[in-house]
């Protein structure tokens, strides 16, 4: 494929130095230092994503800071949900899939040679843009990851499964009938309850795929107040087609767009601006981001 | 600016998360193994089948050499020629086929493209039934109740066409309940489910805007049938028809009690005769050394006729629903 | 102008006359026929496997030992025969079922494209056809020569039988389960084992279940690969690892070219008890597959 010949990547780091303030990744519990203000939890630097020989994304390079909603937004096909994928190593699963470049999580390389993506994806949590629950319990679907990864008491169980339904402001709606099919609730209740099940193996970071597209509006507005409510506890990245939804959510916002190769007719996405949500609203750099967010694009 | 959370290694209270780096869990790679070895298992069990069974008929191939195709089959004379039994089988199977094959296709054809939808349920249901009667059981009505009473039904016919030059040679005298024909019948019951099933799949995957096409010009059904269905579905419906051809062949129990197990080659169809699974069945017991392996070779030939058929067939066919989507 | 004097008004809106409009009946007619031809055997089969067994079957009969085929109908049972086909088909059951769901798991969650995956499909579609008395005499020559006749070298045939068929419908059930419930398991850090044991499997049960009743359905009526292996005899043996065996549908067999009324007797009892049987297991498949199937939204 060939190198795009615009690539303006703006509002790309944070003030902060790019060195983290604790190490991650050894085995022995480390203790426990508090991090500083905005640390970074990502650190992407010229990821390109392939699917066999079709290069989906092109060079993307950001930061994701701690405890903050990172939205990703653009046109349909530039590649957001691939970025997003390759956070937590979902795209492991898709066949001929490809990474190139370096993702740093909290400075350990995501794809370096020994690491588990089972590991991976125990604290990078994901939440998908279509409901997915199991065809279990309430009670079973958000005790499924705890209990995978060995939690055997009882007690234990329960109080993880009410503390998380709570987090996803489902608790009150469905304590009295936790046995009843995960598949007989309603389309906001289930994917509070996958943001549940997401939450019950306490990851470090949510990663969400347009998990409102599905939902009508006041399902959506639960959903963007759970975000605020744990956004203290977790760092969120989430892909979204809805720009008012990340101007209401968000922190920061990367938009992307496609970059078309008129002789080879193909396309690629790339990273065009990066940057805090309102300056990217109010006062984007790039002449493609000012098209998006003001409407007349995608 | 926000709440830091207090955590060295994000693992939470939900239990300990693996160090980021590990090698894959150890059950992990060991359900993979017993997954992948259980799917070889096909593999090797077929393997074993051809070597174990031609090991055994090998003392039959290297005595007789070519005269396994031989006419005589006497164990007294220790002779042991198969043709009567290839015939047999050959036989039985074609009568089976030209009596099934018919009728499943109405039938396939009737649930596809006739009957309301509420009703194709029970019909399947009935199918379903039809395949599920064992096969022995099949030739115990067989022999007890279907051949005394098909034998006056031969007798009839076989003095009514006596000298007649063609239908004499095949329907004529000698006649017995027990015959070439009356297992024919009884094998085209048995095979009519499978070929009417995979007939269905293969008409299912007709394009409905081919058969919409054909009746918006004005096609009576017969008419769309055999413009929009039959081009597309010939070949799939060889294929299920070949599946049947192998079914019939290798059918035994009720074969072996309704055929008569006379190792003769004749014309007359209602006379009794042999198959290559029959014969194998009936006199297995009292089988040893040169005998036992004739018989062991009866199976090897039977195993590999069924087997190129069924490669045959289902390359034909293909898997579930993968050709013809429109 | 002038006035119209055809007989018909307006365009002719009636069905193709003639022999197109023949040729169309005769082939419904020829369609629903089909369907009778059918139906009829089935018909008669079932009648008189119920007017000539009904008198014979009891609790009695099921558990009586297995008479000398000249005693008469109302001495005796086949017992024997019915524990037999129990612990054959049971063992044949807890060979095949696992391992052909196993393998199944394989295809459809590991293989993928590839070509060894493709080959063992395949192959296990072929395996479908292979002959019952081929897998007779492949036991025995492989099993019987070496340990003797046994209930278990029978269920091994049986399972050998059975492996195929479980295979096939499990995978076709796998296939059945959305990805989207597979991804929400990997998402939570899951390994594939634990996806597959703990969600995809779960998931597809109603269906794998179903498709194991009608394999054991197909297994408990199998002749031919019994006769080369559990060499069948009319004492009980409870002991399925070591000595001849008897089973329901071998005894059928060797009660059919019996002359003795008894023995025929017997032979319609005991092929009630077999449809009967096979029929509860298929409508206990239909059962599962109606309640246990249900995987999204």
């Amino acid at each position: 494929m060939e190198q795009p010949d615009q690539n303006i990547v703006t509002g790309l780091q944070a003030p902060e130095p790019a060195t983290q303030a604790q190490p991650q990744a050894p085995p022995a519990p480390q203790p426990q230092v508090p991090s500083g203000p905005s640390d970074l939890v990502f650190d992407v630097e010229k990821v390109s994503c392939y699917y066999g020989a079709f290069r989906a994304v092109t060079d993307v390079s950001l930061s994701i800071h701690e405890n903050e909603i990172t939205a990703f937004i653009g046109p349909s096909g530039c590649g957001k949900t691939t970025v997003l994928r390759t956070l937590n190593r979902m795209n492991d699963l898709v066949a001929g899939a490809r990474v190139e470049g370096d993702i740093r999580y909290r400075g350990a390389s995501l794809y370096g040679k020994d690491v588990s993506p089972i590991a991976v994806r125990r604290r990078i949590g994901m939440v998908f843009q279509k409901p997915n629950p199991f065809p279990k319990s309430i009670y079973d679907n958000v005790a499924y990851g705890p209990r995978i990864n060995g939690e055997r008491s009882k007690r234990k169980l329960d109080e993880i499964v009410e503390h998380s339904l709570r987090q996803a402001a489902l608790w009150d709606e469905v304590k009295n009938r936790l046995k009843a099919s995960g598949l007989s609730l309603s389309g906001g209740q289930a994917q509070r309850l996958c943001i549940a099940r997401t939450l019950a193996v306490e990851p470090d970071v949510v990663l969400m795929d347009e998990p409102c597209s599905a939902l009508d509006p006041i399902a959506t507005g639960a959903i963007e107040d759970l975000m605020r409510d744990i956004k203290s506890r977790y760092t969120i990245v989430i892909v979204t087609h809805n720009m008012q939804q990340a101007t209401r959510v968000s922190d920061r916002t990367a938009f992307y767009s496609v970059l078309r190769n008129e002789e080879s007719d193909t396309r690629t996405g790339v990273l065009v601006e990066y940057g805090k949500t309102q300056q990217i609203f109010e006062d984007p750099v790039d002449d493609r981001t000012k098209a998006y967010v003001t409407g007349r694009m995608g | 600016m926000s709440t830091v959370t207090q955590r060295a290694d994000p693992a939470g209270t939900a239990g300990p998360a693996r160090p980021l780096s590990e090698r894959r869990p150890l059950g992990d790679r060991t359900f993979q193994v017993i997954a992948l070895a259980s799917g070889l298992l096909v593999l090797v069990i077929l393997v074993l089948i051809a070597v174990s069974t031609t090991q055994r008929a090998s003392l039959w191939f290297s005595t007789e050499g070519w005269g396994i195709f031989g006419k005589i089959w006497n164990p007294a004379a220790n002779q042991f020629g198969a043709l009567s039994f290839i015939y047999g089988t050959a036989i039985t199977s074609v009568i089976a086929l030209i009596m099934a094959v018919p009728v499943s296709l109405g039938i396939a054809l009737l649930l596809t493209e006739v009957v309301p939808y509420r009703w194709a349920r029970p019909i399947v249901y009935v199918i379903d039934l039809l395949a599920v009667v064992p096969s022995v059981v099949w030739g115990l009505w067989g022999i007890l109740v279907f051949a005394p009473w098909i034998a006056h039904i031969y007798s009839d016919i076989g003095s009514a066409v006596n000298g007649v030059p063609v239908l004499g040679a095949l329907f004529g005298p000698p006649t017995s309940g027990a015959s070439f024909f009356t297992a024919g019948i009884i094998l085209a019951f048995m095979i009519t489910p499978i070929v009417t099933s995979l007939s269905r799949e293969v008409i299912a995957t007709v394009p409905a805007i081919d058969k919409e096409g054909a009746y918006a010009l004005g096609a009576t059904r017969l008419e769309m049938i055999r413009g929009a269905i039959w081009p597309h579905s010939k070949g799939g419906i060889t294929g299920a028809v070949l599946l049947g051809l192998g079914r019939a062949m290798g059918e035994t129990i009720a074969v072996a009690l309704v055929i008569g197990s006379s190792a003769t080659i004749t014309s007359h169809l209602f006379a009794p005769g042999d198959s290559m699974p029959a014969v194998i069945a009936n006199q297995f017991g009292e089988a040893s050394g040169l005998f036992r392996s004739a018989l062991m070779g009866l199976g090897v030939l039977l195993f590999v006729f069924t087997i190129i058929i069924n490669i045959i067939a289902r390359a034909i066919v293909g898997r579930s629903a993968e050709q013809g989507t429109a | 102008m002038a006035a119209i004097t055809e007989p018909q008004l307006g365009p002719n809106l009636q069905e193709p006359a003639g022999w197109r409009r023949t040729k169309n009946r005769i082939a419904t007619t020829a369609m629903v026929l089909a369907f009778v031809l059918a139906v009829v055997p089935l018909v008669f089969v079932l009648y008189t496997v119920i007017a000539k067994g009904i008198s014979i079957i009891s609790w009695q009969f099921l558990t009586s030992p297995i008479p000398p085929q000249v005693v008469p109908a109302d001495v005796g049972g086949i017992g024997p025969a019915v524990l037999g086909t129990i612990e054959i088909t049971a063992m044949a059951t807890a060979m095949a079922v696992p391992l052909g769901i196993l393998g199944a798991v394989y295809l459809h969650e590991y293989g993928g494209k590839g070509v060894l995956a493709r080959l063992i499909a395949f192959m296990s579609d072929v395996m479908t056809g292979v002959p019952s008395i081929v897998m007779g005499l492949f036991l025995f020559s492989i099993w019987v020569l070496h340990f003797g006749f046994s209930g278990f070298a029978g269920a091994l045939a049986l399972a050998c039988l059975m492996l195929p068929i479980v295979i096939r419908s499990t995978d076709e059930m796998l296939k059945l389960v959305p990805n989207p419930l597979r991804e929400g398991s990997y998402a939570l850090g899951a390994t594939k084992a634990r996806v597959t044991l703990t969600v995809v499997l779960p998931a597809a049960i109603g269906g794998i279940v179903s498709g194991a009743l009608l394999a054991v359905a197909r297994a408990a009526g199998e002749t031919a690969p019994l006769l080369f292996t559990i060499l069948t005899v009319t004492t009980a043996n409870p002991n399925i690892f070591s000595g001849p065996n008897t089973a329901i549908p071998a005894q059928i067999f060797s009660n059919a070219t019996s002359p003795y009324v008894g023995a025929q007797s017997r032979a319609w009892g005991a092929a009630l008890t077999l449809i009967v049987i096979a029929f509860v297991l298929m409508i206990a498949a239909r059962i599962v597959t109606a309640r246990f199937t249900r995987y999204s939204r």
